[in-house]
């Protein structure tokens, strides 16, 4: 026992042992006992049960048995798919494709002029430039607040049913994200060079564009990939709405109960996707490392 | 005509008095340095010359102009034509050099041209005149960086960024040049290089020449008079010939 370097039963010692725990005050206390609650409360208005999970695997396992049908009935079933049917979903997806990049191109044009419009003291510090900073924001949150579901419904009941609708869609959710996060890169660049170009005569639109809009370059770039990102996922599920792409196929699909077709439209989305975010990502690597080489 | 006739000026924040009843003359040509410990107010003083920081109170004629009633278009067009140096450089980090020497240009292309918006064409390289990126390629020259033309600034050394910096003040063809502590972020050997190069393109081409520094050697040899200021008075303004070391540094106790 006496060859230990560090002699526990020291007594004198063993009075300054520290605080297993902190002292809490008493709104430190109330705040933790509400999140509890919170956490209790929120459960109980989500129905979440483990019952109900449970119960549905009836319902789970007629599903999985429509939607993956054993080979020996595939060709004969009155959902099997023709070349014909091939050709339309991937007409469709090509579509929903479309969509998405046009309604992200259109949405970045008009989201970085939204941008530029309201990042603080960017353009001007007046008066009336500040109203129109905070107007334009204030905009640019509705854009970005009002889920783009409801913003198809919007765009169906103007422009009618099918792929119009929906790149309407996407560019104005893609104008609500890029218009808040290009004027955050661009409000976040080191401001001295602009400042720079001012102090010998420059305009502030010159020194925006020449000085600021450069410097946030590699920011912007990776701000709109992620944006074409978005758009991709976000135009599958406008089709459930009718604002075109192949989501209309896959929610006629559901509503007929052929889970089998639908999967396979299903797989064909998630090739699209996974592709689209395999090459923005190595696209946005491209771009940061090009700026780490530098510096 | 004096370059610049500062008087009575004042400046102060809240109730914080950065400067103090300031007056001096400068002549066309003069080469200043202005020394004095850090928040003495040196860079208040020279930012007040172009008001981009605004005087309390006092009279600055920059000139002959009385600059402090002088309304935005009026102001910036005596900015662009007064040059100015940062200690930081201030050069626009993923842009080439040629770029960077080209936005010295685009104040006084505004002023010059008849068309409204001219300058915007100086945003890039690409875009400007044949004539300016001439114009930018010799400023280059001037200071020896004409072959770097198309690289990054990002990429340059302190001390090349910092010549690109004054090739871009020689861009508005400047009659006075404004320049903050411009060596201080330079090693020795660089900080002279560029001081001794700075100094002799402002003679040549006649242009006043106003600077900050720490450098009481840098202050002696390139100023034509020193200007100290403590605790944000002006104590002493005098021919460089007749200041002896000592006394410059017993400025900074």
């Amino acid at each position: 026992m006496t060859d230990s370097p560090i002699d526990i039963d020291k007594k004198s010692e063993l009075n300054n042992l520290p605080r297993r725990y902190k002292k809490i005050s008493i709104t430190r206390y109330f705040i933790y006992l509400a999140l509890i609650v919170m956490v209790i409360w929120s459960f109980q208005g989500s129905q979440f049960s483990f019952e109900g999970l449970l119960d549905s695997t009836q319902y789970f396992k007629r599903f999985l048995g429509e939607a993956f049908p054993s080979i020996g009935i595939l060709g004969e079933n009155e959902h099997s798919i023709t070349w014909k049917d091939t050709f339309r979903y991937t007409r469709e997806l090509i579509e929903t494709f479309q969509m998405a990049f046009t309604g992200t191109l259109l949405g970045i044009i008009f989201g970085f002029i939204l941008a530029l419009l309201s990042s603080k003291g960017l353009l001007g510090n007046s008066r009336p430039m500040r109203l129109v900073q905070e107007t334009v924001k204030a905009l640019i949150l509705l854009f970005r607040t009002v889920p783009d579901l409801v913003w198809a419904i919007i765009f169906v009941m103007l422009v009618g049913l099918g792929a119009f609708a929906g790149t309407l869609t996407i560019m104005v959710d893609t104008i609500g994200f890029c218009g808040r996060f290009f004027a955050e890169e661009m409000e976040d660049v080191d401001k001295s060079p602009a400042d720079a170009l001012e102090s010998c005569g420059a305009t502030k639109l010159d020194a925006t564009f020449a000085a600021v809009v450069p410097a946030a370059m590699p920011g912007l770039i990776t701000t709109s990939l992620f944006a074409f990102e978005k758009a991709i996922r976000g135009s599958v599920v406008l089709g459930l709405v009718g604002a075109g792409g192949i989501g209309m196929s896959l929610n006629a699909l559901f509503n007929w109960m052929a889970y089998d077709r639908a999967m396979v439209i299903i797989g064909m989305i998630f090739a699209l996707i996974f592709v689209v975010e395999q090459v923005s990502q190595y696209l946005r690597r491209k771009v940061t490392q090009n700026e780490e080489k530098r510096i | 005509m004096n370059a610049i006739e500062v008087k009575h000026l004042s400046k102060s924040y809240a109730d914080f008095e950065v400067l103090r009843d300031i007056s001096f003359t400068i002549g066309v040509g003069e080469s200043i340095a202005i020394i004095g410990s850090n928040g003495a107010g040196k860079s208040t003083l020279l930012k007040c010359l172009t008001r981009i920081t605004e005087p309390s109170q006092g009279s600055i004629n920059v000139f002959g102009d009385p600059i402090l009633k002088f309304r935005t278009g009026a102001l910036r067009r005596m900015r662009s034509s007064i040059g100015v140096v940062f200690q930081k450089h201030n050069l626009v980090p993923r842009l080439s050099v040629l770029t960077n020497v080209i936005h010295g240009d685009i104040g006084r292309l505004h002023n010059v041209s008849k068309f409204p918006l001219a300058g915007i064409r100086n945003w890039g390289q690409i875009s400007a005149s044949n004539r300016t990126r001439k114009k930018a390629m010799e400023a280059l020259e001037m200071v020896s960086l004409s072959h770097l033309a198309l690289q990054r600034a990002d990429t340059l050394s302190g001390g090349q960024s910092q010549r690109v910096a004054i090739a871009r003040a020689l861009m508005q063809e400047p009659n006075m040049i404004l320049a903050d502590e411009p060596v201080a972020s330079l090693d020795p050997v660089a900080a002279n290089d560029v001081m001794s190069l700075f100094y002799d393109l402002c003679k040549n081409k006649n242009i006043t020449l106003i600077f900050t520094s720490h450098n009481v050697e840098h202050a002696l040899e390139y100023g034509n008079k020193v200007l100290a200021i403590k605790n944000g008075r002006l104590s002493l303004f005098k021919d460089s010939n007749s200041i002896e070391i000592k006394t410059l540094q017993a400025e900074y106790d």
